[in-house]
């Protein structure tokens, strides 16, 4: 659409001109050599200074910049990288000292745990014995005492049968038919009093 | 002067007329555009190139960015043995442009609209371009017009043909960007003719299309300017690696 509107008014304009051209005498002022070495003269005059202080002085400039710029923006690629790569090997390292300390601690806990638990056990083992030495004390004792009893008890029934038969009787009873009165009835009914 | 579209690309002198031998070198309007023209370019990029930094200001982008893309645009179509006219095309390419965008403004005059300046830019590159080809590859470069796989009957008329269209190049380069530029302009001012002809009634038409025409020539304006440009690394492509 544009283009063809384009089309159109080039040539439209070109009718234009057509009459322009007949209206005045000079035409197309392009096809006037009038000027034609002096456009050229100062085309190769500014056009040549423009390319000597282009090529000379201001692309290399710019060149020069592009190239330092890339070879910075690698330079600091570079750098980047090696910091990554030494922040890894310092993560490594972390990781492993981290580990290593948490062996560490397993090991010094288990250690102490360990020797914690032997202590007790020590302990518990001498506790014991004392506890052992002092229950077989006592059972010794309570043995002791439990073979005296029947002998003390057969002394107090003999000397309480003495007394009681004089008391009753009023007269003086012989001791040794007593204890063996005593000592008969004990020894039937020992079991009985006894539990043996 | 409003009424002749042409009239903007009349040249005149400006101060006295200068002469040497037999030759006018007056300095005219056209003399002026093209100092305004390459002032300005060497202004940009001397200020673009002035400092380094890593994070460019815009003007050090502006000219960082027209570097790359003008040594894309040869090492894309030539290949990297044409490295060392980069600088030709970087100035021609610039050179155009800058000719072209001040033509855009109001009252200039567009250098590039008349053919004798077109004409000496495409004939320097044409015979550049031909003297480098035989510098490189002697009497062989004339393979250039002699392509390879047409059938013996036809080579006759083939390498009249190319004959023809290479001997032919400086004109159409030439005559390309004048006419582009001079019928861009014509039509821009012919439309402004109609806004004031037609008055407050009718003038909104034209003055519309010339808004839009304003729009399409600046982007004429810029791909003639590299039309200009990537024509000549295709010519220096055909003189420095001869393959057809």
């Amino acid at each position: 659409m544009v283009k063809k509107i384009y089309f159109q008014s080039i040539f439209f304009s070109f009718f234009f001109i057509k009459e322009a051209f007949a209206a005045e005498s000079g035409g197309m002022p392009q096809l006037n050599p009038e000027f034609w070495v002096s456009q050229i003269f100062w085309l190769i005059l500014t056009f040549g200074i423009m390319y000597l202080v282009l090529s000379k002085l201001i692309l290399p400039k710019i060149s020069n910049n592009l190239e330092s710029r890339k070879s910075q923006i690698l330079e600091n690629i570079e750098a980047a990288e090696k910091h990554r790569e030494d922040s890894d090997a310092k993560l490594k390292e972390y990781d492993e000292i981290i580990s290593e300390s948490k062996l560490e601690a397993n090991s010094i806990f288990n250690q102490a745990r360990e020797k914690a638990l032997k202590d007790i056990g020590a302990k518990r083992e001498v506790l014991d014995k004392q506890i052992n030495n002092e229950i077989a004390e006592a059972e010794k004792e309570i043995d002791a005492l439990r073979k005296n009893a029947p002998d003390k008890i057969n002394k107090i029934a003999i000397e309480t049968s003495s007394e009681l038969l004089q008391k009753l009787i009023g007269a003086e009873v012989n001791n040794s038919s007593i204890s063996a009165i005593v000592d008969d009835l004990s020894k039937r009914n020992g079991d009985k009093y006894y539990g043996n | 002067m409003a009424a002749n579209p042409m009239s903007q690309f009349d040249v005149y002198r400006i101060g006295p007329e200068i002469k040497v031998g037999a030759f006018d070198i007056s300095f005219t309007n056209a003399s002026l555009f093209m100092i305004l023209s390459t002032v300005s370019i060497l202004l940009v990029f001397n200020l673009g190139s002035k400092k380094n930094s890593i994070l460019p200001n815009k003007i050090q982008l502006l000219a960082e960015l027209s570097y790359t893309f003008v040594s894309k645009m040869i090492s894309d179509t030539a290949g990297s043995k044409a490295k060392p006219y980069f600088a030709f095309i970087f100035s021609l390419f610039m050179f155009v442009l800058f000719c072209n965008m001040f033509g855009m403004i109001p009252y200039t005059f567009t250098v590039t609209s008349h053919i004798i300046v077109t004409f000496v830019l495409a004939a320097f590159i044409f015979i550049g371009v031909t003297v480098i080809g035989f510098i490189k590859h002697g009497f062989g470069y004339l393979k250039l017009f002699v392509p390879s796989g047409v059938p013996a009957v036809l080579l006759p008329l083939i390498v009249v043909i190319e004959i023809i269209s290479y001997l032919s190049r400086p004109i159409s380069l030439s005559v390309r960007l004048f006419a582009n530029m001079m019928a861009g302009h014509t039509m821009m001012k012919v439309f402004g003719g109609f806004v004031i002809s037609l008055g407050i009634v009718g003038g909104w038409l034209p003055l519309s299309f010339s808004v839009a025409l304003t729009g399409l020539e600046i982007l004429v304006a810029f791909l003639q300017a590299y039309v200009f440009a990537i024509l000549t690394c295709i010519y220096l492509n055909d003189a420095l690696n001869l393959h057809h």
